[in-house]
């Protein structure tokens, strides 16, 4: 079943064209990799999906019902979350209200006036936001200030506070960039395991060993425009995607 | 952060507060306090720790909260005609009034964020300042009686209660018979202290106006107060609505203010425009920042020291200060008084204003920043070299 349909999509900037006819179907519990280089569009495209942005022209449709015109609170609330490329988090608090913050929004709505409860009266909440940290391997720093961690660490936190909403889709802006090896393969092995849930995912990646190790299916974006669609075993020979990569230097 | 410690420390820190508001009177008679301004004391403490549930958990910087004290007084004194002198009903349509208002302004100024919300908000309260002062003060439609105040008279109706008592007078104001400016005077350690009703009732609503305010801090509503503050983008792809969030703690804290303003007119039945002027929007402010905005009891303490310093030395004079300096020869004792008299009396707001620069310069955190400072000088001394400056930095409460 398919759970995202784009079609014919277009973004200008100014003068610039940033989006170009872009279409794109995502299946039901696959992990969705989309590729291609620097400037290509990608981050454009997933803004389209989370109404950062309005695209020009096209239409978006997640589980039938159409996404353009809700606000980003709504898009979320349906089932959409997103890990940014520059991480978007709660800098002055800690790690675990980060997780908790979420895990509020998906219990109880887009506003709840809750004022008069403790934070930490809500145990099977804290429970469940610790259990997210620990997966990411956070857990020791649950208390620190989120601020203060290094790229890649911002990023698994965001990792887990998207997590904790059992999102139906799964954004993921470049999810481990500015990460060491060893945290990178973590993360790979956590991305599995959660493709293994049946969450369905759409990857944006350089790391092509990324790529690879996650993806049933690989969009190629240059330009603004789908120039492959494939699965991975086939996007490696395809001439488009070579051209595209400088005569396939990054692959 | 263990749950349990977490909330013993709460139940102190209410109870803290609780003996040190009964003791206000007591502990304030060696430095000069009397009732009328452990009153203020109260009264500006609410107002600013309502404030503070606006500015200090999402960071929204209101210029305009005196435009929602000065509605809340005019509504009390209204009560007080229209009603009864009973402060109750009065306290509670000017906490009404407030929220109303609130609402209103805060629909509109927070479409805007940052520097165009604090400008909207100073504006719409200029324009209430305006109002009051004259347009709602004309004949026909007279409301606020304009520059005058609005004040109470002999044939004011009080559907509710007497117009004028046996004697012929007005009524005091009274809460089921109490009367508010009645005051009690004991003897304690050869001092006389000297308590009003009216501090009574002032100390319940700031004592009530902090638990609430504790609560507020501790619950999941606080929390998204701070996401507000931290980053509004990453809340509405997390799937809240900020608006409404902010707007609630726009409300909530104009509805403190409305409380104060009402307080207020329960210790001294007038009202006058002048307490919605921009300089009274901006004293909230200061009171928030200098005692240390995002913290609990920070703002309470930055009203109390900000009245009672405005207490004393808007009272000196150039006689006072030539007293003062009279131990100096002649010709620098009066170059003194030249020096410093611009600094008393009616300038005095020149000394608030250096205090509040040096302050903002060498405590950002306020005056609670500075308490957890010397706090941690006493525990480094005792445990030198654990690290302690480098633990991270958590908001003193
Ligand atoms: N908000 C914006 N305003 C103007 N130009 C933008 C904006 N966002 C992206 N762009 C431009 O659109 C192009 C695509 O950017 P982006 O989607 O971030 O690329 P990618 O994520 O594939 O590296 C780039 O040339 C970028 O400079
Ligand atoms: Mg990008």
């Amino acid at each position: 079943m398919t759970i995202l349909t784009v079609r014919n999509i277009n973004k200008r900037f100014g003068g610039l064209k940033a989006l170009n006819e872009v279409n794109l179907t995502i299946e039901e519990g696959t992990v969705h990799a989309i590729i291609g280089p620097n400037g290509a569009g990608k981050s454009t495209l997933l803004n389209c999906f989370i109404g950062r942005l309005e695209p020009d022209t096209g239409t978006v449709e997640f589980n039938g019902t159409s996404l353009l015109g809700l606000k980003p609170h709504q898009i979320n609330q349906a089932g959409v979350s997103r890990v940014f490329q520059t991480p978007e988090i709660f800098g002055e608090l800690t790690l675990l209200e980060n997780v908790m913050i979420p895990a509020f929004a998906k219990r109880d709505g887009a506003f709840t006036l809750n004022a008069w409860g403790p934070v930490r009266g809500e145990r099977s909440l804290m429970e469940r936001a610790m259990e997210m940290l620990n997966d990411v391997g956070l857990a020791k720093k649950a208390n620190d200030v989120s601020g203060q961690l290094s790229r890649g660490d911002k990023r698994r936190l965001e990792l887990a506070m998207c997590l904790v909403q059992e999102p139906k889709l799964l954004l993921l802006d470049e999810p481990t960039a500015g990460m060491a090896r060893a945290d990178t393969n973590n993360t790979i092995d956590l991305l599995k395991e959660i493709a293994g849930r049946g969450i369905t995912m759409v990857v944006i990646e350089h790391d092509m060993h990324v790529v690879f190790s996650l993806a049933q299916k690989i969009s190629v974006l240059a330009q603004g425009t789908v120039i492959a669609e494939d699965l991975p075993q086939n996007i490696k020979g395809n001439p488009k995607v070579q051209e595209a990569y400088l005569g396939g230097a990054h692959l | 952060m263990n749950a349990k410690a977490s909330s013993r420390n709460d139940l102190y820190l209410i109870l803290g507060f609780i003996v040190a508001v009964a003791l206000g009177p007591i502990i304030m008679t060696p430095f000069g306090g009397y009732p009328d301004l452990l009153q203020k004391f109260a009264i500006f403490g609410i107002f600013a720790i309502g404030f503070n549930i606006l500015f200090g958990l999402t960071g929204y910087l209101s210029f305009g909260h005196a435009a929602f004290l000065g509605a809340g007084s005019y509504a009390a004194v209204w009560c007080f005609k229209l009603v009864g002198m009973n402060v109750l009903p009065a306290i509670i349509s000017a906490m009404i009034v407030g929220g109303l208002f609130s609402a209103l302004i805060g629909f509109v100024s927070l479409r805007r964020s940052g520097i165009y919300f604090s400008i909207l908000t100073l504006a719409f309260a200029q324009m209430c300042y305006n109002l009051a002062y004259s347009v709602l003060g004309q004949p026909g439609m007279n409301l606020t009686n304009g520059e005058t105040g609005l004040q109470l008279k002999l044939d004011d109706p009080r559907y509710f209660g007497e117009s004028a008592s046996e004697s012929g007078t007005i009524p005091p104001t009274s809460m089921f018979g109490i009367e508010m400016k009645q005051i009690h005077e004991f003897d304690l350690f050869g001092m006389t202290v000297q308590v009003s009703n009216g501090y009574f009732v002032c100390a319940l609503f700031v004592i009530l106006a902090f638990y609430v305010s504790m609560r507020i801090f501790r619950s999941p509503f606080g929390m998204m107060l701070r996401a507000v503050k931290t980053n509004q983008n990453r809340m509405s792809y997390t799937g809240l609505n900020t608006r409404p969030y902010a707007l609630a703690a726009f409300v909530i804290s104009g509805m403190y203010a409305g409380l104060a303003g009402g307080l207020m007119s329960a210790m001294d039945p007038l009202a006058g425009a002048e307490r919605m002027q921009w300089t009274a929007s901006g004293e909230v402010v200061l009171m928030t920042i200098l005692g240390g905005a995002g913290t609990l009891i920070g703002p309470i303490i930055g009203a109390g020291v900000i009245k009672y310093l405005e207490n004393i030395f808007s009272s000196f004079n150039d006689q006072v200060m030539t007293g003062f300096f009279d131990f100096l020869p002649d010709w620098l004792g009066s170059a003194m008084v030249w020096i410093t008299s611009p600094f008393v009396g009616e300038g005095w707001h020149l000394t608030l204003g250096v205090i509040f620069m040096l302050i903002v310069i060498f405590l950002p955190g306020g005056l609670m920043e500075g308490f957890a400072r010397i706090g941690r000088l006493f525990r480094g001394s005792r445990k030198r070299g654990e690290g302690a400056a480098d633990a991270p930095r958590v908001p003193a409460e």
